[in-house]
């Protein structure tokens, strides 16, 4: 710190990182992006390996033999769901009464603040059924959650089956240690929400529900198996939840661990692992699914039931089977055999996975990239806002300076005033108030006035205030009724710069995707937007490196990597689809996603916005 | 005393002219007895509740100061020596392995909390009740083979309503009372054995030979307990004697090891069968409750815990009776719906605050009655007791009784009783909001993040009967129906134990002592060292340095005497 406090040493150092800002900052870009595609290089990356020690020695035997009869049951409950038109809820109780468990429902409803076009939903009202097998000589303290949806359609009647099977199966066993609740949950995320709300007796979205008359305590650990295709061929594992949170990596590991022992086909992001790391596709299947890892949990929703656990502290994941590879076919009693040997495990815990990693990234299911590696990477990011703010800090102490020195610049007005700088800030954050707040808000009288539906005008009523947004520089010096001085813009942009540096900062702590696609595209043209520069040219890079442009080209490159591409049109119906999901997320699950964007990236473009306007 | 001795012999023979055995032992002088008992119950779930009781009755007087018990007959001589040397009234103590079911099973004969439990009374002229308490807490962990030493004042309370005596005096003050939780403590066999070493026959003959820890332990609850208290030795109440029982409640879950079969017998339950009774005992019977299948010859008709039952009794002490405890096909009829019924569990999410909901459920269908619930909350969940809300069917139910001790960091946990009214058929919740505190970091245990216990919390009460109860008791009452004394015939007294929590604290990351350290350093070293370093210095313009050939100039005409060069 004499460096700092040496005002010649301080004064070369200024010197220094004023002069080469520019280059600094675009090297600092350039490593970020190297450092970040590096991560997904083999050789870079760590093998995983299970921390826990409870998970790790202990041998379990899986006997689970009854696939016949998991068979059986899907084929009954499915037979019984048509009947009921929903939740077959009488014979789920019997069912599960028959199989020595204490059973309780909850039923539950919500009204949607928009109808759901994906899932074509608006109102919704459902039923919860669980059965809790009491472990033997346990004081209901600890608990395990093993869910399956109730979903319409062919789809899970497998995982149901399977669910009862292995009730029945683990009921005759002497070893439990924690009381195991099977669930079967309706209306996928609406219900889990539902029962997660009833058993922790909170309210946090609004939903209307039955309260639980069933416990078992504290939940350790909650496995949900989807089973969309009668023939499955490989399980996925699914780890991204609500709001980026992952669950312990010591999980995974343990899914791997068994995927290895049955000798079950298994993919991450629906990949398969490769072994030929040093050959360009190896290099580049890996980058992939560490990507669409990135994007995923980026978006900030449940991608599957387990992810609104997480909010609990749940360690929770779900396994989804998939019918995708050929010559690979798998009989039910595999996965019976593999979620038993997964919840013995767990049943063996001592104290809550907290063992293995909370942060991660998985280029594959073998390899995983820890927050001490990923992290670099945003902070070369991070590091471009702040070293112009402090090229902007330098630029703007410097004509002080010269002034004691006795040049002629006595009259130079202080400083710009506090209103110059304040109102574009206040008026960047009511246009985002007003997109946080307006479009579900508005979205009656919209429908009356145009010929759209509730959710078309939701999105596009978001998209309206987005793009009216861009007009506002204008207002805005209007209203100041003075020109902009050079000073004015410099403070507001050193300003602009701090925020987005922090708002990044606190973003990419929580949810490291999110921060850092928010910065791959924000920082290089917040960094370098000045009045100067041609203003047609700058314009339309700004809009092309917005906030909803950014989620437009992460849904086509999601596309891409799930080898699902689309076309243009088909790209914007996905856009406002995804845009409408957001929406619906932070309504119904508590997403933070679409808030953060609305309240506060967007305002802070907005300011940058201005500053390209600024006359 | 003679005298006393005298009363007391007549009850002793109508025990003898129960059991004919052989017992060369029975003297006209003999003053302390021991009597054994089994009750199997097959219980509405499928399971089989199993039973057993110990009684040995002794007319001595522990408490004594001029002249020390010295000969032990049938009364385990390590309790004696506790009892005389503590100056114990009244000493309950109970391992439990599990939680009692009550919505699938009833009432037990004596209910238990998870993990151990330890409740005494001492007797009024001791002074330092603290001190004893802690030492015999400490001589108990160590005759029990458990971690009763771990109770210690901040799990320990003084309840104001919840626990009476149990035997013979009005004590009141409950300054005299200690009551503590071990929700933790995991019941195994190096309990049971010596627990078994207390029986006069111990695991060699009579009932107790049933007791083998592989099977007792391959069950779905296990309870084991000690109770001591003075009763009167006789109808009349002329003389007091002391009461040691021993009880031990089993279940077995016949689905997982009958292979579905709801079918029972000694054999498979203990893997034993009974040959003889204990020599010692003076009675030793088997009762096998056949109210759900009426067509098995009846024996006996007693009411247990308001409701009446029908037993078949085996005595043990007649030979011919062992060829009948043989396999029953049971028959299941709807189980009586418990009318006292309580849960509990945490809410909310985070780390910072959470909320404790009781549910208490009253299922008699037109009878309200009050219950006294007690809460012992550890001081490391600090209660907001400004948010204690109690509602019955959606309505503020005022309890007409509270009784709150606030907790001490680190020194003494919150206490709280309230007698609270429970209207008919009602469910009323007892919430009450609390924030987690951060502890010291040697305060953790070894395995921090799996949680902190939080003991049952203790619901009693007199529930309204809907048989009416026996209140005169006569010496052919079996002992499972006569722990409590009733006072009563229209009401019968239960407990009813919750659930104890497990409560996840903010705990620091114990695996990065080193990051941690090496952070703090760094923090330390580059902030303060630079923000003093900036403090205390004290600036100067510089000189220019000179150059290197002025500066050797200089040195020579320093050396030559000559002024320096600027």
């Amino acid at each position: 710190m004499g460096l700092l406090s040496d005002p010649n040493r301080r004064k070369a150092l200024t010197n220094l990182l004023t002069r080469l800002n520019a280059p600094i900052c675009m090297v600092c870009y350039l490593a970020a992006i190297v450092w970040f595609m590096g991560l997904a290089f083999e050789p870079f990356t760590l093998r995983t390996y299970m921390s826990e020690n409870a998970m790790g020695s202990t041998m379990v035997e899986e006997r689970f033999s009854s696939g016949e009869r998991a068979l059986s049951l899907a084929k009954e409950f499915d037979a019984h769901k048509r009947k009921a038109g929903g939740m077959p809820v009488e014979w789920l109780v019997k069912a599960m009464q028959a199989r020595g468990l204490e059973v309780f429902t909850q039923s539950f409803s919500r009204k949607l603040p928009f109808p759901d076009e994906n899932k074509e939903r608006y109102m919704v009202r459902g039923t919860n059924v669980y059965g809790i097998l009491r472990a033997p000589r346990a004081p209901r303290t600890e608990a395990l959650v093993i869910t399956a949806p109730c979903s319409p359609g062919n789809s899970d009647n497998q995982a149901v089956g399977l669910l009862l099977a292995l009730a029945q199966y683990f009921r005759n066993q002497i070893f439990w240690a924690k009381d195991i609740i099977f669930l079967v949950n309706e209306h996928d995320l609406i219900g889990m929400q539902a029962w997660l709300e009833g058993y922790h007796h909170t309210n946090i979205t609004g939903m209307e529900y039955s309260p639980l008359q069933g416990r078992a305590g504290s939940i350790q650990a909650a496995l949900s198996l989807e089973l969309s295709s009668d023939v499955i061929t490989s399980l996925d594992l699914i780890l991204e939840g609500l709001n980026g949170q992952l669950p312990n990596l010591d999980l995974a590991n343990l899914f791997y661990a068994f995927c290895q022992k049955l000798g079950v086909l298994c993919t991450i992001q629906g990949k398969l692992q490769r072994n030929d790391w040093d050959t360009a596709e190896g290099y580049t299947h890996a980058a992939q699914t560490m990507m669409l890892m990135v994007l995923k949990q980026a978006c900030g929703r449940s991608w599957g039931d387990h992810g609104l656990f997480l909010r609990y502290h749940i360690e929770a994941a779900s396994i989804r089977g998939i019918n995708g590879f050929r010559h690979y076919k798998m009989d039910v009693a595999t996965i019976g055999r593999l979620l038993e040997g997964m919840v013995r495990k767990l049943n063996n815990l001592l104290e809550r996975l907290h063992q293995s990693y909370f942060f991660y990234l998985l280029p594959s299911l073998s390899r995983f990239v820890s927050i001490g590696y990923y992290m670099p990477a945003f902070g070369l990011l991070a590091v471009i806002l702040l070293l112009r703010a402090l090229d902007l800090w330098v630029n703007l102490g410097a004509p002080a300076l010269e002034a004691v020195d006795g040049v002629t610049e006595a009259e130079q007005p202080s400083g710009p005033g506090v209103l110059t700088v304040l109102t574009p800030v206040v008026i960047s954050h009511l246009t985002g108030v007003a997109l946080y707040l307006l479009p579900v808000h508005l979205q009656e009288m919209a429908v009356e006035h145009f010929p759209v539906s509730e959710t078309e005008a939701v999105v596009l009523t978001a998209v309206a205030i987005y793009t009216a947004g861009l007009a506002l520089p204008h207002n805005t010096q209007r209203l100041l009724s003075g020109e902009g001085t050079e000073q004015g813009w410099k403070v507001l942009k050193l300003t602009a710069l701090l925020y987005l540096a922090v708002l990044l900062g606190c973003t990419a702590l929580i949810n490291f995707s999110l921060g850092f696609v928010l910065a791959v595209t924000l920082v290089p043209i917040t960094a370098s937007m000045t009045p100067h520069m041609p203003k047609a040219l700058s314009a339309l890079a700004m809009v092309l490196l917005s906030p909803a442009f950014t989620i437009l080209y992460c849904v086509f490159i999601y596309q891409e990597l799930i080898e699902a591409p689309v076309s243009v049109g088909e790209g914007w119906m996905l856009f406002l689809s995804v845009i409408s999901q957001g929406i619906l997320d932070h309504a119904l699950y508590g997403s933070l996603v679409y808030p953060l964007l609305a309240l506060f990236i967007y305002p802070c473009w907005l300011m940058f916005w201005n500053i390209l306007f600024w006359s | 005393s003679r005298g006393a001795e005298g009363a007391a012999a007549p009850p002793v023979f109508t025990w003898l002219s129960d059991g004919t055995k052989d017992s060369e032992s029975f003297t006209a002088a003999a003053r302390d007895q021991f009597q054994e008992e089994l009750v199997i119950r097959p219980l509405h779930s499928g399971d089989i509740y199993a039973s057993f009781q110990f009684r040995t009755l002794w007319d001595t007087d522990f408490l004594q100061e001029r002249q020390k018990v010295s000969h032990y007959r049938l009364f385990p001589k390590s309790l004696g020596q506790v009892l005389s040397k503590f100056s114990v009234r009244e000493l309950h103590i109970s391992f439990t392995q599990g939680f009692w079911r009550t919505m699938q099973w009833g009432q037990p004969f004596i209910p238990s909390p998870p993990g151990a439990e330890l409740w005494v009374w001492f007797h009024d002229t001791v002074s330092d009740v603290d001190g004893n308490w802690k030492e015999l807490t400490n001589v108990l962990s160590g005759i029990f083979c458990a971690s009763l030493n771990f109770i210690d004042l901040t799990n320990t309370v003084q309840p104001s309503a919840s626990f009476k005596p149990l035997g013979l005096g009005n004590a009141t003050d409950h300054r005299f009372l200690r009551y503590a939780t071990l929700p933790r403590e995991i019941v195994c066999t190096e309990n049971l054995t010596p627990w078994k070493k207390l029986l006069p026959c111990g695991s060699k003959a009579g009932l107790s030979v049933l007791l083998k820890s592989e099977k007792l332990f391959h069950s779905s609850f296990h309870s084991q307990a000690v109770h001591i208290r003075p009763v009167c030795q006789d109808e009349q109440c002329t003389s007091k004697a002391w009461e040691l029982r021993q009880t031990l409640n089993v279940v077995f879950d016949l689905y997982t090891s009958g292979q579905g079969k709801k079918e029972w017998s000694l054999f498979k339950m203990f893997s034993r069968t009974l040959t003889e009774a204990c020599p010692l005992a003076t009675s030793s019977k088997v009762y096998v409750d056949i109210t759900d299948n009426p067509e098995v010859k009846l024996k006996q008709q007693t009411v247990v815990l308001g409701d009446r039952r029908t037993y078949s009794v085996f005595d043990l002490t007649r030979a011919e009776m062992f060829g009948q405890l043989r396999s029953l096909n049971l028959l299941l009829r709807d189980m009586l719906r418990p009318l006292l019924h309580a849960e509990r569990y945490v809410a909310g999410f985070g780390l910072q605050t959470g909320e404790i909901h009781t549910v208490i459920y009253n299922n008699h269908p037109y009878r309200a009655f009050p219950v006294l619930l007690m809460d012992s909350v550890p001081w490391y969940l600090q209660l907001y007791i400004h948010t204690l809300t109690v509602t019955s069917k959606s309505r503020d139910n005022k309890p007409s009784y509270i009784h709150y001790q606030p907790a001490k960091d680190r020194h003494r946990p919150h206490l709280l009783e309230m007698l609270i009214q429970l209207p008919p058929h009602s469910m009323t919740e007892v919430t009450v909001q609390f924030e987690r505190a951060l502890l010291k970091w040697t305060e953790y245990t070894p395995d921090p993040n799996h949680g902190f216990y939080v003991g049952s919390s203790v619901v009693s009460a007199l529930v309204p009967s809907m048989v009416a109860m026996n209140t005169n008791f006569t010496q052919d009452q079996p002992l499972f129906s006569s722990f409590v004394p009733v006072k009563e015939e229209s009401s019968y007294f239960v407990r009813v134990y919750t659930e104890p929590l497990l409560v996840n604290l903010p705990t620091p990351d114990f695996s990065m002592p080193y990051n941690v350290i090496c952070l703090t350093c760094t923090v330390v070293a580059v902030g303060y060292g630079s923000f003093y370093n900036l403090l205390t210095r004290t600036f100067q313009v510089d000189e220019p340095s000179l150059p290197l050939a002025k500066r050797l100039a200089n040195l020579i005409r320093r050396i030559r005497g000559v002024p320096l060069l600027a």
